[in-house]
C-alpha cells in the first residue's frame, strides 16, 4: 500500500480496521476502477467444441449478480462482468460439465516487483529516521566527546537540557515510534521482541535524564547526568543497521529471483489453426505451443515437430545445448537456440518442472537444519531473560557498585537491553541456507530441506549405483571385430535384423547403432532365443547365430585367436558376443555401458574430500570389478539384486558411516530412503523432484561433489554466523552489565551497544552473503 | 536500599508471570474467516483455536514491512511460506492431531500458536 512510504505511519493503525471483514474491499488499493473490480476472468478447461461456448454463457449468465458473460472460444476464457462471487461463477461452469479457474494476473515475479518496491519504500522510510535521529545525537555526542558538561547543576544548565530532552522525545517519536508501539503491542500480547528491547533500553535512557532535569534534588549529585545522546544515538543506528541489513537481505534470494526470472509470461500455441499469443497461465495441457529461436519454452512439454538444440543450462547445469527432435520432451524455462519447433503441452501452470522446483526451492530456503533449533530454543526466551538480567545488573550495581551507583546502574541496564537483541541468533541459519540452498540450485543441484543439506555435509561413505549413475545406462556398440569377408556395414546389418525382435538392452544398442548409421534391417525368419546363449534366425537366405561362446562351441563353430580377442574385451569391462553367418564366425560385437565422461574425475573430487566410495551393480563380478577399476573405485559389491541394495547401505551404516547413496531414483528407492542422504539422479525435465533428499538435474556425478562442497560450505558459513551472534549477544551481555568494571574501570557505553546490536544481524546477513561467491571447484 | 531490592525482585517476578506463566486467551475460528494481522511485531490474534481432524484455511494480513515479518513459519507443519504486504495471504493446515503448534517469523521475534483442540 502506497500510504506507509509517504506518511510513514504504517505502524499506526488503529486495530478496528483488522478486525473487520471488510478491510481488504476498503483498504486494497490495486483496484482503483470499478470497471476492473466487476470484470473477472475465468479460464475454462475440457471446453472442446465451439457448442460448449453458449452452454457456458447460459450456465454463468444464470448466476445471480452476472450481467454478461462472454466466451473468446479460442483463449478458452470468458469475462464475467456483474457482482457475483467467483467461487460461484466457477461452481456454475463445473455444473455445466466443464473445468474453470480464476485469471490471476499474479505472476510470480510481479510479486517479487511488488516486494521489492515495498521493501524499498521501507528502506528509505528507515533512512530517513535514522537521518532525523543522528542527526541530534551526533552533535550531542561529538560535544560529551570534546569535554561538555553533560551534568545538570545550575538553573540555565537545567532550562538547556530540557530543551534537549524534547529535542529528544521528538527523536523518539518521529524516528522510533515503530519501536514503542511494536513493544507495547507485543507487550499486550504476552510477548516481548527486539522492540521491547529498544523501546525499554532507550526509555530508560530517557526517562532517567529527564528525571534528573526535572527533578534533579531526586537523584544523588553525583549522578546528575543526562543520556539523552544515547537515546538519539540508539534509535539511529538501530534504523541505519535495519536498513543496511534490507539492503544486503535481497542479495540473499537471488537465486530464487534468478529462477522466477526464467518463466515465460506469454506462449504462442495454436488453436482452430490460428496462432494466439497468451498469457503463460492460459496454456492448457495439451495445447500446441510453438516456440522459435531465441526463445524461452514456456511450458513443459514434447516436441511434435521441428528440430533445434536447447539450452538447459539454466535448470541443469549442464553447459552443452541438447539436441531436440520429435518426440524429445523440453522443460520449461530454457532457450530455445536454432531452430523453431512445435510441441504439445504436457505440462503447464504450478506442474511444470521450473514451478515445482522454484517451490521447492523456496521451501527448502526456509527450513532449518537441525544446527539452527539450539539458536530457536535460545532466541524464544531470550528477551524475558535479558530483562531479568538487566534488572539484576541495576541491583547489583545499586548495592554493591561505586559512586555514582544509580548512574552506573541505569547505564548498565540500558546497555544490557540494547545490545542483547537475539535478531542476529534468529537469522544466522536461515540466512545462510537460504544462500546455500539457492547457490546450489544455479549448480542443478535441488535440496529438499535443511536437514538434508546438513547431512549432506557429514557424508563419509557414498555408494554408487553403477548402471546410470556411473554409467550411462544405456549401453552401446563399442568395437566389431571381424572375422571373415563380411564388412563392417552388413555385419550390423544382419546383425540388428537378427536383434530387431528383442527387447534385450544388448540388443537394443546393436538395432541403436545400426539405426544411428543409417542401416536398414532385412526381413527375419524362423526366429528362436536360445534361452541363456542367444538367438538364430535366418536372414537375406542366411543363417544366422548371435550368442556366446558356449552357443559357439555346441555348434562347432571354430572360434581360433577370437577368443583371446573376447576374453581381452572382457577385462575392458565389455561384454563381447559372437555373430556367426551360416556356421562360420563372421565377428565379435563388444557392447558395453560406458562410463559417463566426467565420472571418474567426479569421483576422484569425492575420494579426496575424504569420502569413501562404493560401487553397487546388478552385473557379474567381471564386468563390476573392470568399471569399478575403470571408475576409481577399489570397493565394490556386484550382483546385488535390487532388493538387497537398502541392506548394503545398512551395512555401511553399522560400521558407522554416514551414508550418502546415489541412484536413478526409480529401482534404488528403498536404498535411498533408507540412507543419510538419498541423492537422485534426474536428467534435465523428468525428476521425481520430491522423492529424494538431493536431486542432480543434470547426470553427471559432479553435482554429487558440488552438493557436498555446497552443504559444507553453508554449514560453516552457519557456524560462523552462529559464533558472531552468540558474541554479541551472549558474550556482549556480561560486558554490558559491567564485568569488565571491577578490573579495568570501563563499563560499556549504551551508544556502543547500540551499534553492535544494529550491525549484528548486518554482519550475520553479510557473512551469509559471502556465500554467494562460493565456487565448486573446477570442473 | 531494600524497597529498591524488593522492588526489582518483584519486577522479575511479574516478568516471569507475564511472559511465560500467563496464557492469554485463545481466538477461535469461526464461521466468518479468522484473519491475523501481522503488525508491530506481532501477530494478532497471536493465539487461535481450530478444530482437530479437519483441514483448515487461516489468512494473514501482513501490515509491517519488517522483511523478518514477510516469512511465516509452522515448523511441526513444514509450512514455509511468504507473506505479500497488504495483501490477504491464505494458508491451508492439514487436517491436524490435538495439540499445539507454534508460528513464528524467520527471526522468531513474532511468536503465536494454534490450539487445536476438539
Ligand atoms: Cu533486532
Amino acid at each position: 500500500m502506497s500510504s506507509n512510504t509517504t506518511s510513514g505511519d504504517a505502524s499506526c493503525h488503529s486495530n478496528d480496521a483488522t478486525t473487520s471483514p471488510h478491510y481488504l474491499h476498503t483498504h486494497d488499493h490495486h483496484h482503483h476502477d470499478a470497471k476492473t473490480a466487476n470484470l473477472q476472468e475465468l479460464i475454462i478447461e475440457g471446453a472442446g467444441c465451439a457448442s460448449c461456448v453458449g452452454k457456458i454463457e447460459s450456465a454463468l449468465n444464470a448466476v445471480p449478480g452476472v450481467e454478461k458473460a462472454e466466451m473468446n472460444f479460442a483463449m478458452r476464457t470468458v469475462s464475467v462482468a456483474g457482482t457475483a462471487p467467483a467461487d460461484a461463477l466457477v461452481n456454475a461452469v463445473e455444473k455445466a460439465g466443464y473445468n474453470a479457474k480464476i485469471a490471476t494476473a499474479e505472476h510470480e515475479d510481479d510479486a517479487l516487483a511488488e516486494k521489492e518496491q515495498a521493501d524499498w519504500a521501507y528502506y528509505k522510510r528507515l533512512m530517513r529516521d535514522m537521518t532525523i535521529a543522528l542527526s541530534v545525537g551526533v552533535p550531542l555526542m561529538i560535544y560529551g566527546i570534546v569535554g561538555g558538561a553533560m551534568t545538570v547543576n545550575t538553573t540555565g544548565e537545567r532550562l538547556a537540557w530540557l530543551a534537549v530532552g524534547l529535542l529528544t522525545f521528538a527523536v523518539m517519536v518521529i524516528a522510533g515510534k515503530h519501536f514503542y508501539i511494536g513493544a507495547w503491542q507485543s507487550f499486550k500480547n504476552h510477548s516481548a521482541n527486539m522492540d521491547t528491547l529498544i523501546a525499554l533500553g532507550t526509555g530508560t535512557a530517557w526517562l532517567y535524564s529527564m528525571v534528573v532535569v526535572a527533578a534533579p534534588q531526586l537523584v544523588p549529585e553525583m549522578a546528575r547526568h543526562v543520556y539523552f545522546e544515547a537515546t538519539a544515538m540508539i534509535i539511529g543506528l538501530i534504523d541505519l543497521g535495519l536498513a543496511l541489513e534490507l539492503k544486503a537481505r535481497g542479495r540473499t534470494s537471488e537465486a530464487i529471483k534468478r529462477l522466477i526470472g526464467l518463466q515465460a509470461k506469454t506462449a504462442r500455441v495454436i488453436r482452430d489453426d490460428k496462432e494466439l499469443d497468451v498469457a503463460i497461465e492460459q496454456v492448457l495441457m495439451d495445447d500446441i505451443v510453438r516456440v522459435r529461436p531465441g526463445e524461452k519454452i514456456p511450458v513443459d512439454g514434447e516436441v511434435i515437430d521441428g528440430h533445434t538444440a536447447i539450452d538447459e543450462s539454466m535448470l541443469t547445469g549442464e553447459p552443452m545445448p541438447v539436441e531436440k527432435a520429435e518426440g524429445d520432451a523440453v522443460a520449461a524455462g530454457t532457450i530455445n537456440k536454432t531452430g523453431s519447433i512445435r510441441f504439445k503441452a504436457t505440462r503447464v501452470g504450478k506442474d511444470t518442472a521450473l514451478a515445482q522446483i522454484i517451490n521447492m526451492v523456496k521451501r527448502a530456503q526456509n527450513s532449518k537444519p537441525p544446527i539452527g533449533r539450539l539458536a530457536d530454543v535460545i532466541s524464544a526466551y531470550f528477551v524475558p531473560v535479558i530483562m531479568i538480567i538487566a534488572i539484576t545488573s541495576a541491583l547489583a550495581w545499586l548495592n554493591f557498585g561505586p559512586d555514582p551507583a544509580l548512574a552506573f546502574a541505569i547505564v548498565s541496564a540500558t546497555t544490557v537491553l540494547i545490545i542483547a537483541c537475539p535478531c542476529a541468533l534468529g537469522l544466522a541459519t536461515p540466512m545462510s541456507v537460504m544462500v546455500g540452498v539457492g547457490k546450489a540450485a544455479e549448480a542443478g543441484v535441488l535440496i529438499r530441506n535443511g536437514e538434508a543439506l546438513q547431512t549432506a555435509s557429514k557424508i563419509s561413505a557414498m555408494i554408487l549405483d553403477k548402471t546410470g549413475t556411473i554409467t550411462l545406462g544405456a549401453p552401446k556398440v563399442t568395437d566389431i571385430l571381424i572375422a571373415s569377408e563380411e564388412d563392417e556395414s552388413t555385419v550390423l546389418k544382419l546383425a540388428a535384423s537378427l536383434e530387431s525382435g528383442s527387447e534385450h538392452p544388448l540388443a537394443l544398442a546393436i538395432v541403436e547403432t545400426a539405426r544411428e548409421r543409417g542401416i536398414e534391417s532385412s526381413k527375419v525368419a524362423n526366429f528362436s532365443a536360445i534361452a541363456g546363449h542367444g538367438v538364430q534366425a535366418d536372414v537375406d537366405g542366411k543363417t544366422l547365430l548371435f550368442g556366446n561362446e558356449k552357443l559357439m562351441r555346441e555348434r562347432n563353430i571354430d572360434l581360433g585367436e577370437f577368443v583371446e580377442k573376447a576374453q581381452n574385451l572382457a577385462i575392458e569391462a565389455k561384454t563381447p558376443m559372437y555373430f556367426a553367418v551360416n556356421n562360420r564366425l563372421s565377428a565379435i560385437i563388444a557392447v558395453a555401458d560406458p562410463i559417463k565422461d566426467d565420472s571418474i574425475a567426479a569421483i576422484k573430487r569425492l575420494q579426496q574430500n575424504g569420502i569413501r566410495v562404493v560401487m553397487l551393480t546388478g552385473d557379474n563380478r567381471a564386468t563390476a570389478k573392470a568399471v569399478a577399476a575403470k571408475a576409481g573405485i577399489s570397493e565394490f559389491f556386484a550382483e546385488v539384486l535390487p532388493e538387497d541394495k537398502s541392506k548394503k547401505v545398512q551395512e555401511l551404516q553399522m560400521e558407522g558411516e554416514v551414508v550418502g547413496m546415489t541412484g536413478d531414483g526409480i529401482n534404488d528407492a528403498p536404498a535411498l530412503a533408507i540412507a543419510n542422504v538419498g541423492f537422485a539422479i534426474g536428467t534435465g525435465t523428468d525428476v521425481a523432484i520430491e522423492s529424494a533428499d538431493i536431486t542432480l538435474m543434470r547426470g553427471s556425478l559432479h553435482g554429487l561433489a558440488d552438493a557436498i562442497a555446497v552443504s559444507k560450505a553453508t554449514l560453516r558459513n552457519i557456524k560462523q554466523n552462529l559464533f558472531g551472534a552468540f558474541v554479541y549477544n551472549a558474550a556482549g551481555v556480561p560486558f554490558a552489565a559491567g564485568v569488565l568494571y571491577p578490573f579495568f574501570g570501563v563499563l560499556l557505553s549504551p551508544v556502543v551497544a547500540g551499534a553492535a546490536m544494529a550491525f549484528s544481524s548486518l554482519t550475520v546477513v553479510t557473512n551469509a552473503n559471502r556465500l554467494r561467491l562460493f565456487k565448486a571447484q573446477e570442473h | 536500599m531494600l524497597l529498591i531490592n524488593i522492588v526489582g525482585i518483584v519486577l522479575i517476578a511479574l516478568i516471569v508471570w507475564w511472559f511465560w506463566l500467563y496464557k492469554p486467551k485463545e481466538a477461535e475460528l469461526g464461521e466468518n474467516d479468522l484473519i491475523i494481522t501481522v503488525e508491530n511485531g506481532t501477530y494478532s490474534p497471536a493465539r487461535i483455536k481450530v478444530p482437530a481432524g479437519k483441514a483448515i484455511d487461516i489468512k494473514f494480513m501482513r501490515k509491517d514491512p519488517t522483511p523478518c515479518s514477510e516469512t511465516l513459519l509452522i515448523p511441526e507443519l513444514s509450512i514455509s511460506e511468504t507473506l505479500p504486504l497488504n495483501k490477504l495471504k491464505s494458508i491451508t493446515l492439514p487436517a491436524l492431531q490435538a495439540g499445539e503448534y507454534a508460528f513464528h517469523c524467520q527471526m522468531q521475534m513474532y511468536r503465536g500458536q494454534i490450539m487445536v483442540g476438539n
